[in-house]
């Protein structure tokens, strides 16, 4: 029982971080604490194989790809905590409060009798017990789920695939749109100019520094600019003015 | 030959409907067709009377079933004729006077490029007419009656492009259906209460039913004749009706026509004999209508609807006397025949000025015609003295039988109709000096014409009728030729002698007469009429009819529109709204419970766990309990 | 035994308030896989409880099922993203009345 109560609050606590934590990334570092921790009780309770497969395929394989999906959707965007729908938050806590204390003081003295315990069941060990059940009566069972993962892994595919709509542009059509637009609006056709390059700070963030003493806000990304996490060139004559840079949705300005 | 008295109304109708569906050939040859079939029956018609005549006068009735119409139980309806009398003195009439309008349509309409449909409507009025009179049953003078009311329509319309004229046509048929509704519902009490709706048969048993039967049934058939016969109050439509053209005016708007009334109280005398009070109702439309209608024709400059309300007038002497019962009834039929011809010649000869004056009906316009049309002059000059009843000429004779006849009944009804003959002579007289003496007020481009002699033969026919029309009465010749069916007359005791009375009848003419020409021919008429508000009530009240339309207006149409109004509102309102309300409401509830559908998955969500929480709850509170 | 089902029941509290306050589609569905987990820990203690192995069986197929949605759910995730340039629960709310 050490194990539990060792791991117990550890789980509720970051189960709650699911709960309270701004940014998606650390919920997801939450969850993956709850997961871990919930392999360990699996251990505990006589399941090593499930404690393996819990470890493999959430905190390694579902976890993974959930991180890889906040990487898509954008790892800094953070929920801004503010409630849109009136009352929503009051009624999931009333709700809640009411479900958990009733679940548990019900059901949680539902089981009474004596722990039978794994023993016997795990004689020629766990996943040689598991293995005879999946193979035997849940086989059919199993090899349903086999068919579901393959449709879900279609599935994705689908959902994910995005189709072509044109040609794609060559370098030749790419060059002429480039020398049009110089055309028609004067934008320069060639690279923009790198970012400067100091003894001080070697650093893509900072604007080159055009030969008037000037900064050339072009040469920062323009990634770096909507999120204005731009900094002023050392020495430069006019810093960059931060109501050039267009910002494009609720982002937090990291330092 | 009496059997074959069927072919007087097939031979018009077969020659009516075959020309109307034989096609564009028939425009060159179709109006001679039709003028002969209308011959034909004339001459079916003479032999068929001289027959009669020749037989006793108890034996002059001849009944032919042609087939069983309707058969369904105890009702039965025969399509059968009934040659008679007074049947046979109609089908004279009416072949007689229609074969001569016949004759002058040839010229009147030779220009009108629908000739051949005029021809058929005339011809198919000619055969609905003659089955209203030769019918042995109610019903099927029904049939004639809603025949006679189809060609009129059709005929006030047949310049259907005016849109007066087909205003006019409607109207004549809309008041006509109130009519009509009278004496359908008159035959249905027939057969409601006496089993049958055989002239006969209806006349032999309304004795045995109740008196008040025979009133109700009176005063239906009395509806049914104001409508056709344009008495008050149904008088409206007959100066409308003078938009079709003037043969059409001749034929069915003065000569027969609107005599269907006169004729349909006549013919159900036996209801009339049965009823005093059903009797004493026409007495009083015929008076009323007598002098509305005199009113009238004083105050139109429109020489058509002078002669209009002259015709009211006429009627209305005719309704007057068939309701003085078996007194009148003969009177009635005389007055109608010589009427029939010389107002069928007065309008034949106001469509001769009418054609002479590039179809101008004010006749502030005419004056000074009597040169340029003599023979029309003439003619229409017979027609005049015939209707002021002038000594010799037949209005004398048939008028002066009437008056005589209502001073028999009641004094103050002989006073009206003779106020009526003093009216009469003032009006004809002034149309006289206005269209043809004093002087000529035609505009420069006219050029006045006298009419070819396809048109100016006819009325030299009803000329010489209107002269010798009174002929009839030779020897009370047609009080005993229709005794057969209108009975036995008593003869009324004046308290003065006839010949007293004649004189004193033809003297208040004279001063009708005297006074018009005063008025008229001795002094100047002005070329534009004075307008209303320059002339006296009485001839405001004339020129607006009497105010029948502005009447009919406030009784009947505007409480029926605003009736129609109220119920569209309590449809609109109470009916409607109440459904539409019921679905406003569910609407809005559905708006309410649109609410919580947000399409916002975290609320449902918030549902769902609510629901599970309640369900948790609720095992728990079972299990406890 | 009953603190395993406690913490379990607590768990999956958790996760369902989560579900329901949390915006950010991704971590709605991690809310989503706690719960998943927590009653996979209900049915791995049943199993320890009774004594035989059918409650481990469930909680494997609980897994591979979890794993399929996951894959499923995260991509219709990034198709909306992309489409909407929002992954805001509130902000795909089209289906309404």
């Amino acid at each position: 029982m050490t194990a539990f109560w060792t791991l117990a609050p550890v789980m509720v606590v970051a189960a709650l971080g699911l709960l309270f934590a701004r940014k998606a990334v650390h919920a997801a570092l939450c969850l993956a604490v709850v997961m871990i921790s919930l392999a360990v009780q699996y251990a505990a309770l006589g399941a090593p194989f499930l404690f393996a497969v819990q470890i493999i395929v959430y905190t390694g394989a579902i976890m993974m790809l959930f991180l890889f999906v906040l990487m898509l959707v954008g790892v800094d965007t953070s929920d801004s905590l503010k409630e849109t729908i009136a009352g929503q938050r009051l009624a999931a806590t009333v709700v809640g409060l009411l479900f958990g204390v009733v679940a548990v003081l019900a059901i949680g003295q539902t089981v009474t009798g004596a722990v039978t315990g794994l023993g016997q069941a795990n004689e020629n060990g766990n996943p040689f017990g598991l293995a005879e059940l999946l193979f035997g009566p849940y086989v059919l069972a199993f090899e349903l789920t086999s068919a579901l993962l393959i449709t879900a892994a279609l599935g994705a595919m689908v959902l994910a695939h995005r189709e072509r709509l044109g040609a794609r542009a060559s370098q030749a059509t790419l060059a002429e749109r480039r020398m049009r637009e110089y055309a028609e609006t004067g934008r320069h056709p060639g690279n923009p100019p790198t970012p400067g390059v100091y003894a001080r700070d070697n650093a893509v963030d900072l604007p080159a520094r055009l030969p008037d003493g000037t900064s050339a806000p072009d040469s920062v990304s323009q990634v770096l600019r909507d999120r204005g996490q731009v900094r002023p060139a050392p020495g430069a004559k006019d810093p960059v003015d931060p109501a050039d840079t267009t910002d494009t949705g609720p982002r937090e300005v990291e330092e | 030959m009496l059997d074959l008295v069927w072919l007087l109304v097939a031979i018009p109708l077969v020659s009516g409907l075959g020309l109307l569906v034989w096609g564009k050939e028939a425009d060159a040859w179709g109006h001679l067709v039709a003028t002969v079939a209308s011959a034909a029956s004339f001459v079916l018609g003479v032999v068929a009377f001289i027959e009669l005549a020749g037989r006793d006068a108890d034996d002059r009735s001849v009944t032919h079933v042609l087939f069983t119409w309707i058969e369904a139980g105890p009702f039965h309806v025969d399509m059968a004729y009934h040659y008679d009398p007074l049947a046979a003195l109609f089908v004279l009439l009416i072949t007689g006077v229609g074969t001569l309008i016949h004759v002058y349509s040839i010229g009147y309409m030779a220009h009108d490029e629908r000739r051949r449909r005029f021809f058929c409507f005339l011809n198919i009025f000619v055969a609905a007419m003659l089955t209203l009179v030769l019918a042995a049953d109610y019903l099927v003078i029904f049939l004639g009656w809603e025949g006679v009311g189809l060609a009129s329509y059709l005929l006030i319309g047949f310049w259907q492009h005016k849109p007066s004229a087909a205003a006019a046509a409607k109207k004549a048929f809309v008041v006509n259906r109130v009519g009509d509704l009278g004496m359908a519902l008159a035959i249905m009490l027939m057969f409601a209460q006496l089993g049958t709706t055989d002239i006969a048969s209806v006349n032999a048993s309304i004795g045995s039913a109740s008196t008040s039967v025979a009133t109700a049934m009176g005063l239906l058939l009395l509806l049914g004749a104001c409508g056709k016969s344009a008495q008050v109050p149904l008088q409206s439509w007959l100066l409308d009706a003078m938009e079709g053209p003037t043969p059409v005016s001749a034929l069915i708007h003065a000569a027969t026509m609107v005599t269907a009334g006169v004729y349909l109280v006549v013919r159900s005398n036996g209801i009339f004999d049965a009823s005093e009070a059903a009797r004493t109702a026409v007495v009083v439309v015929g008076l009323v209508t007598l002098l509305v209608g005199a009113w009238i024709g004083c105050a139109k400059d429109d020489i058509k609807k002078a002669l209009a309300g002259s015709t009211m007038s006429q009627i209305g002497y005719m309704m007057l006397a068939a309701g003085l019962g078996p007194a009148g009834y003969a009177f009635a039929i005389f007055h109608l025949i010589t009427h029939g011809f010389f107002k069928a010649n007065m309008f034949l000869g106001a469509g001769s000025v009418m054609h002479a004056m590039d179809d101008d009906v004010d006749m502030r316009h005419y004056g000074a015609l009597r040169t340029s049309l003599p023979i029309t002059f003439a003619t229409f000059a017979l027609g005049y003295l015939a209707i002021i009843g002038f000594p010799g000429f037949s209005g004398f004779f048939s008028k002066d039988k009437i008056i005589e006849a209502a001073f028999g009944y009641n004094v103050w009804v002989g006073l009206g109709t003779l106020l009526g003959a003093g009216v009469t002579a003032f009006y004809m007289t002034r149309l006289m000096m206005m269209t043809f003496f004093g002087e000529k007020r035609w505009r420069d481009e006219v050029h006045p014409h006298e009419s070819p002699l396809v048109m100016t033969i006819p009325l030299m026919v009803l000329g010489a009728a209107s002269l010798l029309g009174g002929a009839l009465l030779a020897g009370d010749w047609i009080v005993d030729w229709l005794e057969p069916v209108v009975g036995h007359t008593e003869h009324h005791e004046l308290a003065i002698p006839a010949l007293a009375m004649s004189a004193i009848i033809v003297a208040v003419v004279a001063v009708g007469a005297t006074l018009a020409y005063l008025t008229y021919g001795r002094r100047p008429v002005a070329d534009v009429a004075p307008l209303d508000s320059q002339v006296r009530w009485p001839v405001r009240a004339g020129r607006h009819e009497m105010y029948g339309n502005e009447i009919n207006e406030a009784l009947v149409v505007r409480p029926v529109q605003h009736t129609t109004r109220t119920l569209v509102f309590l449809d609109g309102r109470g009916i409607d709204g109440f459904v539409t309300g019921l679905a406003d409401r569910l609407g809005e509830a559905s708006q309410a419970l649109r609410k919580p559908q947000n399409g916002l998955v975290r609320s449902y969500a918030l549902g769902i766990f609510a629901g599970a929480t309640l369900v948790l709850v609720a095992l728990l509170a079972v299990t406890l309990a | 035994m009953t603190e395993y089902l406690s913490l379990s029941l607590i768990l999956f509290t958790i996760g369902a308030v989560g579900v329901l306050v949390r915006r950010n589609a991704i971590v709605v569905f991690m809310c989503i896989e706690l719960m998943l987990n927590a009653t996979n820990l209900a049915l791995v203690a049943f199993a320890h409880q009774h004594g035989n192995l059918d409650g481990q069986i469930a909680a494997f197929f609980v897994m591979v099922v979890a794993a399929a949605e996951v894959v499923v759910g995260l991509a219709i995730i990034v198709s909306i993203y992309r489409t909407r340039r929002s992954a805001s629960v509130d902000d795909a709310d089209l289906l309404k009345g």
